[in-house]
């Protein structure tokens, strides 16, 4: 099977359509699965009583917003390097993805701080970081929608990503600098976590759900865009038939 | 060759010199702002003195960017900017320095005096001037990528706050951080030399990032 | 291709020393988009520009040796006077330029008395033949002219067009788009025809 026809809108379109429920419905299994663990198995916290379930959010939430981040950053560059379009539509629907999960971290973070810490918000590196991650991905989202020659948004949109991506290092390594208040990772590859089993069974599970959804739902953007972009290639109405 | 450029700029903007002193004078007007809205108590100034000096500084440049390429890319001139034999990292190196000169160095000179009227101690003030001194090209340089991107869009000089704001972040705080150190005592090297690196480090890859940007956005 | 649209394909051609080449075609047929990708402004989205042999994408700055591209707008400042736009301009280029010879070069291309005066204070026209004034102290091989004769008068044409002979008959080159017809004496002329 030749791969690289794939790299085609067009041709990936009707693909895309195909992986979808692939990825939805057993995304909406672990989001139940992984719930049901946290909010009901998991046993209360220690110190922190009942409060803590908002971690099981929180936490991949946090780390997805990062990690898509990047992956939009690598999309964005394939697509400038390579001069393909898709992996720029890729990085185009990711970006919007990435600033959900970011934004639903802070909230969570701001639910999960109120009965913590006694206040809303908190200005510790985790939180602050987590904030400017927030407008680096609103930045990208505002360029590329000022933009309108979509080839122009694709590569500026890029040199942004790219520039952001080498900068998150700085940017975090700044704000740990800056102030560290919230308590450190409470899962480190070489140690023991500091969480019990069925936490961290619900943490991983809900990530993995969280990994799915977004699988699914940029696939489901992807091809939005490619149907607003694509409106010209003739070829376009075989295809999607 | 590379003097060319930077001798242009400087002359437009010298016959134009109304644009850099307004930059300044916004900047004298916001930081005059904070103690208006906060009170006149001097310790309460003198510890907000670094943040606010440095966030209007930022300001003040935000508003400097938006020229930077703007007016050269709608008479045509930025075209032939692209066109020289000369590697495009040096045309954007000299561009940004001759902005520099004509935006940020009036900043870094006026910073003194904005800090007596906060309260600080004179070594602090060379901090001040020093952190300046160092953090401004660096704005210089990451807010040329923002021009760069945004050239020839709407609303430009709100979407190049928005993209740079955030990659400013480091340079704020430890060039904030530099002086509100000389102020309760502490030793600012540690920042000063963070600042310095940073500063480094984006007159490498600064202009590279710009340049690249530009050919996108001239296409 | 302009935003996701093809503007044109399919087009060749190469060309010699001493001989030039004319552009026509009606609005939107890519003319402009063609002489940008010529001069390395625009990439192609297929398709390669060869200069002596080489893709002039391999050939980076040094590319820009061989070659003078005049766009749409004028690519005069306002605030220099029309002398110090044709130094800084020429400078640019590689080409240094003092100030009587700049007054000169001006002079010839019209601007008598001109040479000391803010851009902002010539006309249309008069800014064109400014940085028209280039042509006469840059010493590139290839001259890329898109719709440069808009503005100008009579005069000022037949000088462009005589600027353009002189250019050919030392072994240069030009590609010049424009609505109207160029005739140029006893040199070897091509024609392109761009349809949308």
């Amino acid at each position: 099977m030749n791969v690289y026809k794939y790299a085609s809108p067009t041709n990936f379109y009707p693909l895309a359509g195909k992986m979808i429920p692939w990825f939805a419905t057993p995304a909406a299994i672990l989001f139940a699965v992984g719930l049901f663990v946290g909010f009901f198995i998991a046993p209360p916290d220690f110190q922190q009583g009942d409060a803590y379930r908002i971690m099981f959010i929180h936490v991949p939430a946090a780390w997805l917003g990062m990690f898509l981040y990047v992956l939009m950053a690598i999309y964005a560059g394939i697509g400038w390097a390579f001069n393909a379009r898709l992996a720029s539509m890729m990085a185009s629907s990711i970006s919007v993805t990435g600033a959900m999960f970011t934004f639903i971290s802070l909230v969570t973070g701001a639910f999960w701080g109120k009965p913590t810490w006694g206040v809303w918000w908190v200005w510790d590196a985790r939180m602050t970081s987590t904030l400017i991650l927030l407008f680096l991905y609103i930045g990208f989202i505002s360029l590329q929608s000022s933009i309108e020659d979509p080839r122009r948004a694709d590569r500026a949109g890029a040199v942004l990503a790219l520039v952001g991506v080498i900068n998150v290092p700085i940017i975090y390594f700044s704000v740990q600098w800056w102030n560290t208040l919230h308590q450190g990772a409470t899962i480190r590859i070489l140690q023991k976590p500091t969480i019990r089993g069925s936490m961290l069974w619900s943490m991983l599970i809900l990530l993995a759900a969280c990994w799915l959804y977004s699988v699914a739902v940029v696939l489901i953007r992807v091809r939005c865009i490619i149907l607003e972009r694509e409106q010209n290639a003739a070829r376009f109405a075989e295809a999607t038939l | 060759m590379l003097r060319w450029v930077v001798w242009r700029d400087l002359i437009l903007a010298w016959r134009r010199r109304a644009d850099a002193l307004s930059t300044l004078f916004f900047f004298v007007i916001v930081v005059s702002l904070f103690p208006l809205g906060i009170g006149p108590e001097t310790e309460l100034l003198r510890s907000i003195a670094p943040g606010v000096v440095w966030v209007a500084a930022l300001l003040a440049s935000m508003l400097s960017l938006g020229r930077l390429f703007a007016n050269d890319y709608q008479d045509g001139t930025l075209e032939q900017l692209l066109l020289t034999p000369q590697p495009l990292y040096l045309v954007v190196l000299g561009k940004v320095a001759a902005q520099w000169l004509t935006s940020e160095l009036p900043l870094v000179c006026m910073a003194p005096l904005l800090g007596v009227q906060f309260g600080v101690s004179n070594d602090t003030l060379v901090v001040l001037v020093l952190s300046l001194a160092l953090g401004t090209p660096v704005l210089s340089m990451i807010g040329s990528i923002g021009a760069a991107l945004t050239l020839g869009l709407r609303s430009s000089s709100v979407l190049i706050s928005i993209l740079v704001l955030p990659l400013y972040i480091p340079v704020l705080i430890f060039g904030a951080g530099a002086v509100e150190a000389s102020i309760i005592g502490q030793s600012p090297a540690p920042h000063i030399y963070l600042l310095g690196a940073i500063t480094v480090l984006s007159l490498i890859f600064a202009p590279w990032a710009t340049s690249a940007a530009l050919r996108i956005s001239v296409e | 291709m302009r935003g996701d649209r093809r503007v044109f394909s399919d087009v060749n051609f190469s060309l010699v020393p001493g001989s030039f080449l004319q552009v026509t075609g009606a609005n939107g047929s890519g003319k402009t988009s063609l002489l940008r990708i010529l001069c390395g402004l625009l990439k192609p989205a297929e398709g390669q520009i060869s200069w002596q042999g080489a893709s002039i994408h391999s050939l980076g700055e040094e590319y820009f040796t061989s070659v003078t591209y005049f766009g749409h707008r004028p690519g005069v400042k306002d605030e220099l006077t029309a002398a110090e736009n044709l130094r800084v301009s020429a400078g640019l280029g590689g080409v240094q330029v003092d100030t009587d010879r700049a007054h000169e070069a001006l002079e010839r291309m019209g601007l008598v008395g001109r040479g000391s005066v803010p851009a902002r204070l010539l006309s249309e026209g008069q800014r064109r033949r400014v940085a028209l004034a280039r042509l006469l102290v840059c010493n590139t091989r290839l001259w890329l002219l898109d719709e440069i004769l808009t503005s100008l008068d009579k005069t000022a044409i037949s000088l462009v067009r005589s600027l353009i002979e002189e250019h050919l008959s030392g072994g240069g080159m030009a590609i010049v788009a424009t609505h109207q017809e160029l005739e140029l004496s006893g040199h070897q002329k091509q024609r392109l025809e761009l349809a949308t």
